[in-house]
């Protein structure tokens, strides 16, 4: 799948929910049953500290392609990392580094993704392209 | 106190007057808790807007011409409001200001002028970022030293640790009336006369108490009682700076400009007398004429009878949340009000915030710009709700239903 299908998959997996509770209980759920990171890498070097939540981010290139894992104090921002990852992993770097998260808009979850959000979210996405950019600089 | 016949409290009858309550958010009817940030404004004062921008926009002290007049006259008109609101002495007591954040400062900065090395400055633990950082930078400027009041685990100021705290080097206290966010009141009054026993001077932050009980800045015997106007039903960008006619006289002017001066030579300048010395440059005008408005507002309104139903509000909400399992009220102060902050065990504050709004809630989490204080209690931060006297019981049920939601969609 490339990445503009897998983005396209959650706009349809997210088209079936009309409210916006029902929304968040799938993110909420999407969060709960994702153990996205090992927990010896929760450590400060990989904490982004957002205002409200905290985010942890660990970047690895293997095999050529990018491989992300992260973690969050809070329950909905764990929900979108997983979304996150899910689009972003299993690529390449130069993919990574270039494409445009729409989907994030398309489903109506931008809000979380602004730099004045203070979730951390805004600050991850701009680390896991930075960590690409630098794969592809270090290739 | 102003005079005038105060109108019988009626929260449905106020809340007419507030067409921002009226409206939906995500099809929700909305319910605005978060006054504690800033508060919603009546027609009195959106009409005052509009009517000052559509037709008396002068600029003002400087013109010969009508309008000018008009918009001085007005101006100077809100600043007596304010002055009578409150109770000071002289309207020359009542300096506008961008903000409680921009009072504070300027008494940092000014009064601060007066101060030398070795000099105590005393604030609480309890203290908004506002009423902390300019005390800081004054201290290392003026090389004073900063003291802070201890809390008990309810929220309340351990006031034995306060009063061992004043002594001859005591130059000032600077205390919150009613923390943001715990919703405890102070014992303000009190602390002014101790302050003062030593000679220290004490500056009341009323952000959160000037919208919520009567204030007389004579009986608390204050000497300096700085607020924002967006808190109070009035426009952003406007606040004010009450002090005592004499210290505010034996202070150095803050910012330099036009309006400030009573005569300028490039050799020496001499300054404006009160309360023109702090109001260097164009001023907010349409703020200060705004907030003039909700003053007038303010002073229709019964605020004996609307404290009370403003803290059984909040009283309400705090039991009704307490029978939740794992519900923690931060801040259980025996005086308090209007404000109800809580955690629940294993939740992220910003999980429940984000859930409350979708279903047209507003409330405030995080550490409300208070750190110091989520420390001290070890939690990231608090849902915080608090209430404004057109608040309504309905509404806080609604809002217990929906804290109760997001829980089980949280669980
Ligand atoms: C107790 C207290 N002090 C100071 C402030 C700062 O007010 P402003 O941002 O309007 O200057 C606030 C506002 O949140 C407050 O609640």
């Amino acid at each position: 799948m490339t990445i503009e299908e897998k983005q396209q998959e959650i706009i349809d997996e997210f088209n079936i929910y009309d409210d916006w509770m029902e929304k968040y209980e799938y993110i909420i759920e999407l969060g709960k049953d994702l153990p996205i990171i090992d927990p010896d890498k929760l450590t400060d070097d990989r904490l982004i500290e957002g205002c409200q939540s905290r985010v942890w981010l660990d970047a690895e290139v293997k095999d050529g392609k990018m491989q992300f894992s992260a973690d969050s104090d809070a329950i909905i921002t764990k929900g979108i990392i997983g979304l996150l990852i899910r689009v972003m992993n299993d690529e390449t770097p130069e993919t990574v580094a270039k494409t445009d998260l729409h989907f994030i808009k398309d489903i109506g979850l931008q809000e979380h993704l602004s730099p004045t959000r203070a979730n951390g979210l805004a600050s991850m996405v701009k680390k896991m392209k930075m960590a690409a950019i630098q794969a592809t600089i270090n290739k | 106190m102003s005079e005038g016949t105060k109108r019988p409290f009626s929260v449905r009858e106020i809340r007419e007057e507030f067409p921002a309550l009226r409206q939906l958010i995500y099809n929700k009817n909305l319910i605005y808790f978060d006054n504690g940030a800033t508060s919603q404004k009546p027609k009195i004062v959106l009409d005052a807007i509009n009517m000052y921008y559509s037709k008396d926009n002068a600029n003002i002290h400087r013109g010969v011409h009508f309008m000018s007049q008009k918009a001085t006259t007005e101006y100077e008109a809100s600043r007596i409001t304010i002055q009578k609101y409150i109770n000071a002495k002289k309207s020359e007591e009542i300096i506008f200001t961008k903000g409680t954040t921009d009072g504070i400062n300027l008494v940092a900065y000014s009064f601060g002028e007066l101060l030398s090395a070795g000099d105590e400055i005393i604030i609480t633990a309890m203290e908004h970022h506002s009423n902390i950082v300019p005390w800081q930078m004054l201290c290392q400027r003026k090389g004073l030293k900063l003291r802070v009041v201890p809390i008990n685990k309810k929220g309340e100021l351990i006031m034995s640790e306060y009063d061992n705290m004043l002594n001859s080097k005591t130059k000032l206290v600077a205390v919150t009336h009613i923390s943001n966010t715990l919703g405890t009141i102070n014992p303000v009054k009190e602390m002014g006369a101790k302050a003062h026993a030593v000679g220290a001077k004490i500056l009341v932050d009323g952000a959160q108490s000037i919208q919520h009980m009567s204030i007389d800045v004579k009986d608390m015997d204050c000497d300096f009682f700085v607020f924002s106007g967006h808190k109070v039903f009035g426009p952003t960008g406007i606040g004010v700076l009450y002090g005592k006619e004499a210290i505010l006289d034996s202070m150095p002017p803050y910012q330099g400009g036009g309006d400030m001066i009573s005569k300028v030579t490039f050799e020496r300048t001499t300054y404006n007398e009160l309360p023109f010395k702090f109001e260097a440059g164009t001023p907010h005008i349409a703020g200060g004429i705004c907030l003039g408005k909700a003053f007038e507002f303010l002073s229709s309104l019964d605020m004996v009878a609307i404290q009370k139903y403003e803290k059984e509000l909040a009283e309400y909400a705090q039991d009704m949340l307490d029978t939740f399992e794992g519900c923690r009220i931060i801040g259980e102060a025996k005086n308090k009000t209007s404000v109800v902050s809580f955690v629940m065990e294993g939740i992220h504050p910003f999980d429940i915030g984000t859930l409350l709004d979708k279903q047209g809630i507003a409330v405030r989490t995080g550490h409300h710009c208070t750190q110091p204080l989520m420390d001290f209690f070890g939690i990231p931060g608090t849902v915080r709700a608090s209430f404004a006297f057109y608040n309504t019981r309905e509404e806080v049920d609604k809002f217990i239903e929906a804290v109760e939601k997001s829980i089980n969609m949280l669980k």
